[in-house]
């Protein structure tokens, strides 16, 4: 009997401390995400991701596949068939430019603002990656230079998904 | 012969059905119904030797299929280990309800070929052993938590029945049924396009329930380690290598750790193969059992 109430006791400790880290991860990370609302940060160590993304050019030329991508998606079509698609197109420019510490400034609404009322689920976050993980495979982006910056996206779910 | 026959018809139908289920999946998914398959490609793991979402030789912390929290995944898949002196076939199936809990059930076939012969058993001695598992997530995510250092984290049972009760008695074991208990954690460093998992299993498996349960050089639940790791070269293709520790509870046949190295390629959400080069050490009275691991799934 001893042996089996010690492996549990083994499981629910590391199941503690686990969560407790969890809780103490979260609470910094809501201001964490509300100080990058306005885009993700520039990180200097993705300028050699930016010219692999053909610069700014590049990211204007990838953003038009990814719009239409977006709007052939029936998965994500709902939030971009009424809306003002060039604005959008433009601001994303800037905030990749932004992350892959491009020559540019992102000028527009943070990320919870900009999507706070548009009930956006799981599912829907995932076609939009796809969409995108499209348009860049379709420009010869390298898939690790693509991750790189999906790595550096993938944070915003916290803000975009609003609908758990 | 003729049992094997059946079992390998019911494996076709089954492995058609699930994918005649997922191409419905797929064309509701297409048609804008979009209520399955919106998980990431590649993200639920293939299915592991013991049929819970993983590697190949270990589960991960993943919730099989390519379900997200609010949809239901399933897969079918069908594993073959040819090996100097053996080989192993393997069927089984998984539901994953939203992105939670996972429900899978695998039956394996451990032929002895000629070494049943050399034992007394007859050549072509089977073991039978079915698996029943269960996974929980606990909390994380495995690819969207890119800005902090925590895994996904789940915990899981998977319960074993061997059918071969009267030998595994002969050969030492205590038992022919067992539950192992495991916690897996598994990380994604997306900007290094790397997968780590590390699982932590309690067991007295031998060979990992083929040899029934416990023995008498140890009946005891024992902790055993295994690890993960895989580069992914691009969407579709993925490439890595395994360690699974496993114990030592039987006199009369020493059992070793097992290694693969394996590439496995997922052309849709639908299906996937993955092939690798399995080192399973010594099985009874044969060393040195390295060989082919191929596996198909299909599913949505």
């Amino acid at each position: 009997m001893f042996k089996y109430s010690l492996h549990a006791a083994v499981i629910v400790t590391a199941v503690l401390f686990a969560q407790s880290a969890l809780a103490q991860e979260a609470a910094p990370m809501l201001q964490q995400s509300a100080a990058m609302a306005a885009s993700a940060p520039r990180d200097p160590a993705l300028k050699p991701v930016f010219a692999e993304f053909g610069g700014k050019q590049g990211l204007v030329s990838l953003m038009n596949d990814f719009m239409d991508n977006l709007v052939a998606d029936p998965r994500t079509r709902p939030y971009f068939e009424n809306a003002d698609r060039e604005h959008i197109k433009a601001e994303l420019v800037d905030q990749f430019c932004v992350i892959l510490d491009g020559p540019c400034t992102y000028t527009g609404k943070s990320m919870a603002t900009a999507h706070r009322n548009l009930g956006i689920n799981r599912a829907g976050f995932n076609a939009l990656v796809e969409d995108l993980q499209k348009a860049m495979s379709k420009h010869d982006i390298p898939f690790r230079a693509q991750n790189k910056l999906l790595a550096k996206l993938a944070p915003m779910h916290s803000a975009v998904i609003t609908k758990k | 012969m003729q049992m094997h026959r059946k079992s390998r018809t019911a494996l076709l139908i089954g492995l058609a059905l699930a994918g005649g289920l997922s191409s419905t999946m797929a064309s509701a998914a297409d048609t804008g119904g979009s209520q399955f398959s919106n998980k990431l490609l590649l993200t639920g793991g293939v299915s592991q030797i013991e049929g819970s979402a993983g590697g190949g030789l270990t589960p991960w912390a993943v919730i099989g299929g390519y379900g997200t929290q609010d949809e239901i995944g399933g897969n079918a898949f069908y594993s073959r280990v040819n090996l100097p002196d053996y080989h192993l076939d393997d069927v089984g199936a998984l539901v994953g309800f939203y992105n939670r809990v996972e429900v899978s059930f695998a039956q394996q076939r451990f032929n002895t070929e000629q070494v049943g012969g050399a034992l007394g058993l007859g050549n072509g001695f089977t073991f039978t052993q079915n698996v029943i598992g269960v996974k929980v997530r606990l909390f994380g995510d495995v690819v969207l938590d890119q800005d902090s250092w925590m895994p996904q984290v789940s915990i899981g049972i998977q319960h074993k029945k061997n059918d071969q009760a009267a030998v595994l008695r002969f050969i030492g074991a205590k038992s022919d049924q067992g539950n192992d208990y495991y916690i897996s954690a598994t990380k994604l460093f997306l900007s290094q396009s790397l997968l780590v998992n590390a699982t932590l299993r309690y067991t007295k498996a031998n060979q990992i329930g083929i040899l029934g349960f416990g023995g008498d050089k140890n009946n005891t639940y024992k902790p055993e380690f295994a690890g993960s790791v895989a580069y992914l070269l691009s969407r579709n293709w993925a490439i890595g290598a395994e360690y699974r520790q496993k114990p030592n509870n039987l006199g009369i046949a020493r059992e070793d750790n097992w290694y693969d190295a394996f590439v496995a390629w997922a052309p849709t959400k639908h299906v996937s193969l993955t092939l690798a080069y399995v080192d399973l050490g010594n099985i009874v009275i044969k060393r040195q059992q390295r060989g082919m691991y191929a596996s198909v799934q299909v599913g949505f």
